[in-house]
């Protein structure tokens, strides 16, 4: 796509997660490169099926790629890290084994046959990619906030669809560092926040969320940026049962603050408005 | 425990490897998935002592032990096991053994906050733990 990026946003990024969308899509409207909705998509199912004989749970993520093709795209681009994992460990079975890409076009009824021929890419291989360019938009640099990144499990595992190295990440550091965040270093950013147990298990998920934000804290932090809507929600939610109360952002909505866009943060637990006014960042 | 080398037990470790596609017998017990895994606390048995199991043909004593539900594939084992061993891919397996005889380990009337869970929770809940 010239000019932009083909957009997937799946289930939660238009209800729950409504603030990280609402940010991504500023900031990369003012770099120049907005992201454009697929015309049509199916939700990805959230979590990759494991099982070598289970081709049924690949086929909503294929059909999505059946979409791209359509529009005669050869990317895609999630803001979800579920969504990025599930479309991207779906997508690359279809390359690496020509026997469930044949059985998949075989029950498809879409035409023509899916080819193969569609990447998946997550919202923060761009912004790496644009670093520069961001760097050159910044307005109001963040240079009173210690921030630190989190990356979860879906963006770093398992490495053959990882986006960073899958022990010692640095995406997020670049791009907070460029918008002049102080980044703090938490040793818990690679490690699970509970993921769906948070529907029935909420005990572990909180054990997760005081483990990692305690230790976010402990070395200083202000707040912790990520981009997985399901993390946010757990790290956020899950701190209510704690001694803690730090802001979780999207890392969109720094840099988009950062670049001087105005961002509604409306569906955070925990307000983020009197941190960032505390600093003055937000008048 | 007692090593059973029936049929039905060996069937057990073929249709594991069989769905998950990696080799249990490749472990050599090192540890470094439990040493690793978030969520060890919680479990029952270490994710290692699953593997001796299933050589051993314990299909009934994994089945009672909740490490597969507690799992919940965030692959860190699998990107550090020494022995390239996919392991989520077999706790996957286990879990799948079980809700393929349509059991069901959580039901939608059970769930509290129904409302304010994002829906890519649900989803992936119900995705692991329902046939």
């Amino acid at each position: 796509m010239e000019e932009g990026y083909l957009y997937y946003p799946g289930c939660t990024l238009k209800t729950k997660a409504s603030d990280y969308e609402e940010s991504a899509m500023a900031v990369m409207e003012a770099l120049g490169k907005p992201l454009v909705e697929m015309d049509d998509w199916y939700c990805c199912g959230a979590v990759q099926s494991l099982t070598e004989d289970d081709i049924m749970h690949q086929i909503a993520p294929i059909r999505t790629m059946c979409c791209a093709q359509e529009q005669g795209e050869k990317e895609v681009v999630t803001l979800c890290d579920m969504c990025y994992n599930v479309l991207k460990q779906a997508n690359e079975r279809m390359k690496e084994k020509p026997d469930d890409l044949e059985t998949m076009n075989e029950f498809l009824t879409e035409d023509p046959d899916y080819l193969g021929e569609v990447d998946v890419h997550h919202i923060f291989e761009i912004l790496r990619d644009m670093k520069d360019e961001i760097k050159k938009k910044v307005k109001k640099p963040i240079t009173d906030l210690k921030i630190a990144p989190y990356y979860g499990c879906m963006l770093l595992r398992p490495d053959h669809v990882a986006i960073d190295d899958t022990e010692d990440p640095h995406i997020m550091e670049g791009l907070l560092e460029a918008i002049g965040a102080e980044v703090i270093h938490n040793p818990k950013r690679t490690e699970c926040c509970g993921s769906y147990h948070t529907v029935n298990r909420s005990d572990i998920v909180e054990k997760r969320v005081e483990d990692i934000v305690s230790r976010a804290v402990k070395d200083g932090a202000d707040a912790i940026a990520l981009s997985c809507p399901l993390c946010q929600f757990n790290l956020d939610f899950h701190q209510r049962n704690t001694e803690y109360d730090i802001p979780v952002f999207y890392l969109t909505e720094l840099i988009a603050l950062a670049m001087g866009i105005e961002v509604g943060m409306e569906k955070h637990k925990i307000d983020p408005k009197s941190l960032l006014k505390d600093k003055k960042i937000l008048e | 425990m007692k090593v059973d080398r029936s049929k039905k037990a060996m069937d057990f470790l073929d249709k594991v490897e069989e769905l998950s596609g990696e080799s249990v017998n490749a472990c050599i017990r090192c540890g470094t998935c439990s040493a690793g895994c978030p969520f060890v606390e919680d479990m029952d048995v270490l994710p290692e002592r699953i593997f001796k199991r299933i050589v051993l043909g314990d299909k009934e004593g994994i089945l009672e032990k909740n490490t597969m539900w507690i799992c919940a594939a965030c692959f860190t084992c699998s990107v550090r096991c020494p022995r390239d061993i996919d392991i989520a891919k077999i706790m996957e397996a286990v879990r799948q053994i079980v809700l393929r005889h349509n059991i069901d380990m959580v039901d939608v009337d059970d769930v509290e906050n129904m409302k304010e869970l994002p829906q890519l929770a649900v989803v992936g809940c119900f995705r692991k733990e329902t046939g």
